[in-house]
């Protein structure tokens, strides 16, 4: 009995140190992800992109995250006019 | 008296706070609803938007909020005698504190997890937003420079605190990179930190060459330093500058690599004093020798006390945390009362057993006037003091003294550090921020940011002069860091009660806590700005007058301009409540 509540201590204690941390990599392989739909849309910013088909494989993929992904990156309207997201 | 029946009392009033006030502002004027779709639901996204269990949620919002302010503050205000600084504390975290904080937090869950920043520009005006921006950077400003004095302050007095602080270093990249590239749980490594850190404490305690004591490689007190400087002034000169360097580096890392696996350690620190201290009370249970009250003192406690302490009775910069990461993480609303309420009174708790430290220490009242015979002198020894009375709590659980005063100002040091790091980082962003908004594009790369951050900071820490010549003067910088947090503070509950306001609710809650704090810190400004510091006043000080009177001015600016927003009509919905 007590020792299982001192574990749920523990497991709580743990829970609170591990929240900030668990943010912070969220954050960094978001980072990452945003950075990797940038080169898929290179195109857009005047790199030519030799896998322009392959990418659009991964459009039905991307279209639900894209809304969000050109706020962060800082494009307040759709940048690409094929997607109408707002 | 007994100091016990004082931390009793106290706990009290903090639980009845608790209990009955919050629960009446949760249910009859903010009005939380168990339905109501906070920001982690509907905006969730795995990084900034998560639910979160809501004794979790606390746990991250305590250790955000609670550093060496609640402490530093305390330990000065004492010099009016131990109940006014006790009652600040116990009626400013259960009126004040608890319903900012709470309300901060609720105001932003409200309005889609948004910072009190953002919400100045939406409830005020755009202006208001960079008048605020302009006063956070005031304030980190001075959080840098009075806690870099508070660390060199330490290493000089305590050299035996040095080595153990230096070792966190390491162990926090250590534990870093075992949590982020191996994956393991940090419990363990962070604990075998700590442990690590207390024995070389306890090493160096008892072993002089471990102690890195550069005013005796200097030849003691009255050797000579270089530069024409004294050894104590150069050895603070060497720390500072240190210092700078060390949170230059940290604040531009990654906060996974440094800062955060050091909030671990010092969260395990927090639970530690926090035990060690109110453990140590129970059973020493110390006599309190300082006076109820000081009749002769210099300078007179109203309105002084309530900018003195700041953290531990209100304190603006829980609003930021508050608006900033909790309210993008809490689960449900009615939880809001349970984070931020109870998170102002953690705070509060720390700052009681601070106040019981320092008034206990002495073995009579003849002594505590000697060491607190003025308020520039409380100044100077306060930190000390509570390092001290710390310790002497600490003998009552058989812990030597010299021992336990290594460790309290390695806790004390370790928070001040974070709250650097913090501080330096946060102090990037605005300036940053303020670059976009001005059009200098510059401002907003990190290395200047950062540069501008650092060596204003370093600048700030080192010119004014003290009485025992340069180096000696961080602590003047103590009352303008207590302004601008207690302004941000009353300009948060501006806000809260501009949204109750609108909302057709009773907003008195906020608004008196505002009128009180806003009262106090304004004339307080006045008082030092005029009196003190301007050319004509008792201790003319042109750096600390030029940097009051832009704070005053900023501040007087913004409260007219909210002031103005408060008695317009405004019909416009500003949540999604109408």
């Amino acid at each position: 009995m007590m020792l299982a509540k001192l574990k749920t201590l523990i497991q709580f204690y743990e829970e609170v140190l591990s929240m900030p941390h668990r943010q912070e990599i969220a954050r960094e392989l978001r980072n990452e992800d945003d950075l990797f739909l940038l080169l898929l849309y290179s195109e857009m910013i005047g790199i030519p992109n030799p896998v322009y088909y392959y990418t659009l494989e991964l459009y039905p993929y991307m279209i639900e995250k894209f809304h969000d992904w050109h706020l962060r990156m800082g494009m307040e309207k759709s940048p690409m006019t094929g997607i109408r997201c707002c | 008296m007994s100091s016990i029946l004082v931390a009793i009392i106290g706990m009290i009033v903090f639980a009845l706070g608790y209990r009955y006030y919050s629960r009446f502002v949760a249910e009859k004027i903010f009005r939380l609803d168990p339905n109501y779709v906070t920001p982690a639901h509907r905006y969730k996204d795995g990084v900034d938007f998560v639910p979160t269990n809501k004794f979790v949620l606390w746990g991250h919002h305590f250790t955000s909020v609670a550093g060496a302010a609640p402490i530093v503050g305390p330990a000065i205000a004492v010099y009016w005698g131990w109940l006014p600084a006790f009652l600040w504390v116990i009626l400013g975290t259960v009126f004040a504190a608890g319903v900012h904080d709470f309300g901060t937090l609720v105001l932003s869950v409200r309005n889609k997890g948004q910072s009190v920043g953002t919400l100045a520009h939406r409830l005020i005006g755009q202006r208001a937003k960079l008048l605020f921006l302009f006063i956070i950077l005031i304030l980190v400003l001075m959080v840098n420079a009075v806690f870099a004095w508070v660390i060199a302050n330490l290493f000089i007095s305590y050299p035996a605190s040095v080595l153990p602080v230096f070792i966190q270093i390491p162990l926090a990249i250590w534990i870093g990179y075992a949590v982020y590239k191996k994956n393991k749980k940090m419990l363990i490594p962070s604990l075998i930190a700590l442990a690590f850190m207390y024995f070389a404490a306890v090493l160096a305690s008892r072993i002089d060459f471990l102690q890195i004591d550069l005013v005796q490689y200097m030849g003691g007190e009255d050797g000579a330093g270089f530069f024409g400087l004294g050894a104590v002034s150069t050895a603070f000169f060497i720390w500072i500058i240190i210092l700078m360097i060390y949170v230059y580096i940290a604040s531009t890392l990654p906060v996974w690599k440094l800062l955060q696996p050091r909030d671990f350690i010092n969260s395990h620190q927090l639970v530690v004093g926090l035990a060690i201290l109110y453990l140590g009370l129970l059973f020493v249970n110390p006599e309190i020798t300082a006076p109820i009250t000081n009749a002769n003192t210099d300078i007179s406690w109203f309105p002084l006390l309530f900018i003195t302490i700041a953290c531990g009775a209100i304190s603006g910069f829980h609003g930021l945390v508050s608006s900033g990461t909790s309210s993008k993480q809490l689960n449900n609303e009615t939880e809001a009362r349970f984070v931020g309420y109870l998170g102002a009174i953690g705070e509060g708790v720390l700052a009681l057993i601070a106040i019981i430290a320092v008034i206990t220490f002495f073995p009579s009242k003849e002594a505590f006037l000697a060491t607190y015979s003025s308020f520039t002198a409380s100044n100077g020894a306060g930190l000390g003091v509570f390092v001290e009375g710390a310790s002497n709590l600490a003998s009552g659980l058989m812990i030597p003294t010299d021992i336990a005063s290594t460790i309290v100002s390695i806790i004390v040091v370790s928070f001040a550090a974070t709250t650097l790091d913090t501080s330096v980082r946060l102090m990037r962003y605005i300036i940053a921020e303020l670059g976009v908004e001005y059009k200098v594009p510059v401002l907003s790369k990190t290395h200047v940011a950062t540069t501008i951050a650092v060596v204003s900071s370093a600048a700030l820490v080192l010119l004014p002069e003290g009485p025992k010549g340069f180096g000696s003067g961080g602590y003047l910088l103590w009352p303008l860091f207590g302004t601008a947090n207690q302004l941000l503070a009353g300009i948060s509950l501006l806000l809260i009660a501009i949204w109750l306001k609108r909302l057709g609710r009773n907003y008195a809650i906020a608004l008196i806590p505002m009128i009180f704090v806003l009262f106090m810190t304004l004339i307080a400004m006045f008082q030092q700005v005029i009196f003190e510091w301007s050319w004509f006043g008792s201790n003319a000080n042109m750096l600390l007058f030029v940097l009051g009177a832009i704070t005053f001015v900023f501040a007087v600016w913004i409260i007219l301009t909210a002031f103005s927003s408060l008695t317009k009509n405004m019909d416009e919905p500003i949540d999604d409540e109408k």
